[in-house]
């Protein structure tokens, strides 16, 4: 158990590249903590400084109040879980658990209890005298977590560990690791690049962009008050839409129409100081089929009509794809969002728009339909710098 | 098992038939060569006496095994080809080590490394006779007015060390393959688990690369076993230090004795392939990933 503090700490390569800037993060004892962000964000990185893997080449890093810097990495008492397991291929599920007791000098007795206990939570017992080799993806991760547990360590460190597995055992064992991580207590720091596995699993979230840290928050909170289009736009399935707009005359100018300005967005809009030429970001959920509301909630609201390019169902509710003609928005953030999604340049003559609809909605693929969407709802970004409008703080 | 099918049928039949021209080849020069000594061996057959040519069973063999010079020249072969493979490992596994590390001039460095081996084994022989004759040679001269190559145990070491400076770079190549196959994040996970850089190497490292380790081994002592040229330039067998691949040149074209020349070189094979054989059932069967029941 212990209270993990990056203070300011910094990597920067021998040929000069930043590959992680300033990282201020208190992990609390016990906590668990994610870090995510697309590929090359410096997530990886900051753990490994975190694990002693990597040298950390400015600012401090604490653990339990104690400068560990220059402290290598078995003295730091962290155990780690890696993407690929990095199980000993020569030794048994046995004899992989046991390994970090045995170097410690463990004796006999106690490293048997603490296997065979691991072996018990993790469901292993019956794989104890199996080589890795032989055992199927699943249980090899859980194999390399019962390596991490049986040490009782300080923290532990994941490096993307549900990375290898197929969709559905991801979800389930994500469940698990949460369950095991709240029964243990053990404060955690994982790394994915999945925003799911980030939204369901931490306590906090630590969202990274090139070396800086975006947002630090609750889940719930980054996806609520994004403080940048980045966070906006990664975090949420599906995505955030994003469309370009002018602020005048209390009113917004966007392609879906003009939208008037909600009491809440215009005070928050006035005091920070907005330019004329903004982005409106909107989540699908904040969107309905107008046909299915009364005349006092649609007047609530903004509609626009459009056709349906796709309609997915998912049983419980609908995605219906909207295609805007206009303008699209630009900005650094949202290219690089598309460009770590695959989808950049799929839309060329306007803006894809999705919207989360009601499984009742009637709307079928090809129709025009009229879609009402919730004003309050949206956020502003200058697309200068991204930085959000309507930040409640 | 299912039948198997007529398409599969096909497909073996074509890859038996895409075989064949290698398959031929082979044969045409090694097992025709190794059946035709064979036959020799089973002879009383030198050139000097053709007219006594005779078939004589494993008289041959009964003559050559119990003969002490065949004897001393096998356990000239042995310890020669022991000490040189364990020197050349150790030695082999340090410069694998360095090579896999270097972060500088990595190709340089190889290629450095693998000077010796590029050099013909006789003109490096040649080399090391000048250095260590008596009078002239410079090694020689360091240890006094000493002729090194002319007693027994000293030329043994000159030999081994001929041997080891030649295949050492041939030992780093293939154990660096090895190394290779070692995942970074093994040796991660081994230091968060708490492992020092010895037990490191010991207990993740070479456990792992076992299989590169065993074809190196196996590699380097069959042909440790069958060492000739070195010995032929630096001694010529002389003090009691030949080899079977020497004792079989002198009977069989200083001799002239097919024969008995013969049955040395049967004799060579049936070694090698004991070794071969030793190396691949009873330590390959234990090697990481064809898991075959209790470690």
């Amino acid at each position: 158990m212990a209270e993990i503090v990056l203070d300011k700490v910094s990597k920067r390569y021998p040929d000069g590249a930043l590959a992680v800037s300033d990282v201020d993060i208190t992990i609390a004892d016990g906590e668990f903590i994610i870090l995510v962000g697309p590929s090359g964000c410096g997530k990886s990185t900051t753990l490994n400084m975190i694990a002693g893997l990597e040298d950390i080449t400015g600012g401090e890093l604490r653990i339990d109040g104690q400068r560990v810097n220059e402290r290598a990495p078995k003295d730091r008492d962290i155990a780690m879980v890696f993407q690929s397991y990095a199980l000993y291929p020569h030794m048994s599920v046995r004899e992989n658990m046991a390994f970090p007791l045995r170097l410690a000098h463990v004796d006999k007795e106690t490293v048997n209890r603490k296997v065979e206990e691991a072996a018990r939570i993790l469901d292993l017992g019956q794989h104890l005298d199996r080589k890795p080799g032989n055992l199927s993806g699943g249980q090899r991760q859980r194999v390399a977590m019962g390596r991490a547990i049986v040490r009782d360590p300080k923290a532990f460190l994941m490096d993307e560990p549900l990375s290898n597995l197929d969709a559905k055992l991801r979800v389930q064992m994500r469940t698990s690791v949460a369950k095991l991580q709240r029964r243990l207590g053990t404060t955690t720091v994982y790394v994915t690049h999945d925003q799911t596995e980030a939204m369901t699993l931490g306590d906090r979230v630590v969202v990274m962009r090139g070396g800086v840290v975006q947002q630090i928050g609750s889940p719930q909170s980054l996806y609520e008050q994004p403080v940048n289009l980045f966070v906006a736009g990664f975090i949420g399935s599906p995505s955030m839409n994003f469309l370009p707009a002018t602020l005048a005359d209390g009113q917004l100018r966007t392609p879906l129409g003009p939208v008037p300005l909600t009491d809440r967005i215009r005070r928050l809009v006035e005091s920070s100081s907005a330019p004329r030429e903004v982005i409106v970001g909107l989540r699908p959920e904040h969107f309905e089929d107008a046909s299915l509301l009364d005349e006092a909630e649609r007047s609530a609201g903004g509609t626009f009509t459009a056709a349906v390019e796709v309609m997915e169902s998912m049983g419980s509710d609908k995605f219906a794809y909207f295609l805007v003609e206009g303008e699209t928005a630009t900005s650094a953030e949202l290219d690089e969002l598309a460009a770590e999604s695959g989808s950049a340049e799929m839309t060329d003559n306007g803006a894809q728009i999705v919207t989360r609809l009601s499984a009742a909605s009637p709307i079928k693929e090809g129709d025009e339909a009229e879609v009402w969407f919730d004003p309050d709802k949206l956020h502003l970004f200058d697309p200068k710098d991204g930085r959000t409008l309507t930040h409640t703080g | 098992m299912k039948a198997v099918s007529e398409g599969k049928k096909a497909e073996r039949r074509l890859g038996l038939w895409l075989c064949a021209p290698a398959a031929l080849v082979m044969i045409a020069v090694t097992a025709y060569p190794i059946i035709y000594s064979v036959w020799l061996s089973l002879q009383r057959y030198d050139l000097r006496f053709p007219a006594e040519r005779e078939f004589v069973g494993l008289a041959n063999y009964v003559t050559v095994l119990s003969n002490s010079y065949w004897w001393t020249a096998f356990g000239v072969t042995t310890f020669i080809t022991v000490v040189s493979v364990v020197i050349e490992l150790v030695l082999g596994m340090a410069l694998a080590l360095v090579m896999h590390r270097t972060l500088v001039a990595r190709g340089l460095i190889r290629t450095v490394a693998l000077i010796p081996y590029g050099i013909v084994t006789v003109v490096a022989a040649f080399s090391w006779r000048y250095a260590w004759e008596d009078t002239t040679g410079y090694l020689a001269q360091l240890f006094g007015d000493s002729a090194p190559l002319t007693q027994r145990a000293s030329a043994l070491a000159i030999i081994i060390l001929a041997e080891v400076w030649k295949t050492v770079p041939f030992m780093a190549l293939l154990l660096m393959a090895g190394l290779a196959l070692v995942p970074e994040d093994l040796l991660k996970a081994a230091s968060m688990d708490g492992a020092t850089p010895w037990q490191r190497f010991t207990k993740v490292m070479l456990p792992v690369m076992k299989p590169a380790i065993l074809v190196a081994l196996l590699f380097r002592t069959l042909d440790a076993f069958r060492i000739f040229d070195n010995i032929f330039v630096l001694t010529s067998g002389a003090q009691q230090t030949g080899s079977v691949s020497m004792q079989t040149y002198n009977n069989l074209i200083r001799g002239l004795n097919l024969g008995v020349g013969s049955t040395m070189s049967v004799l060579i094979f049936l070694a090698v392939a004991v070794i071969a054989f030793l190396f691949v059932k009873v330590f390959g069967a234990a090697a990481p990933g064809n898991d075959g029941g209790k470690r």
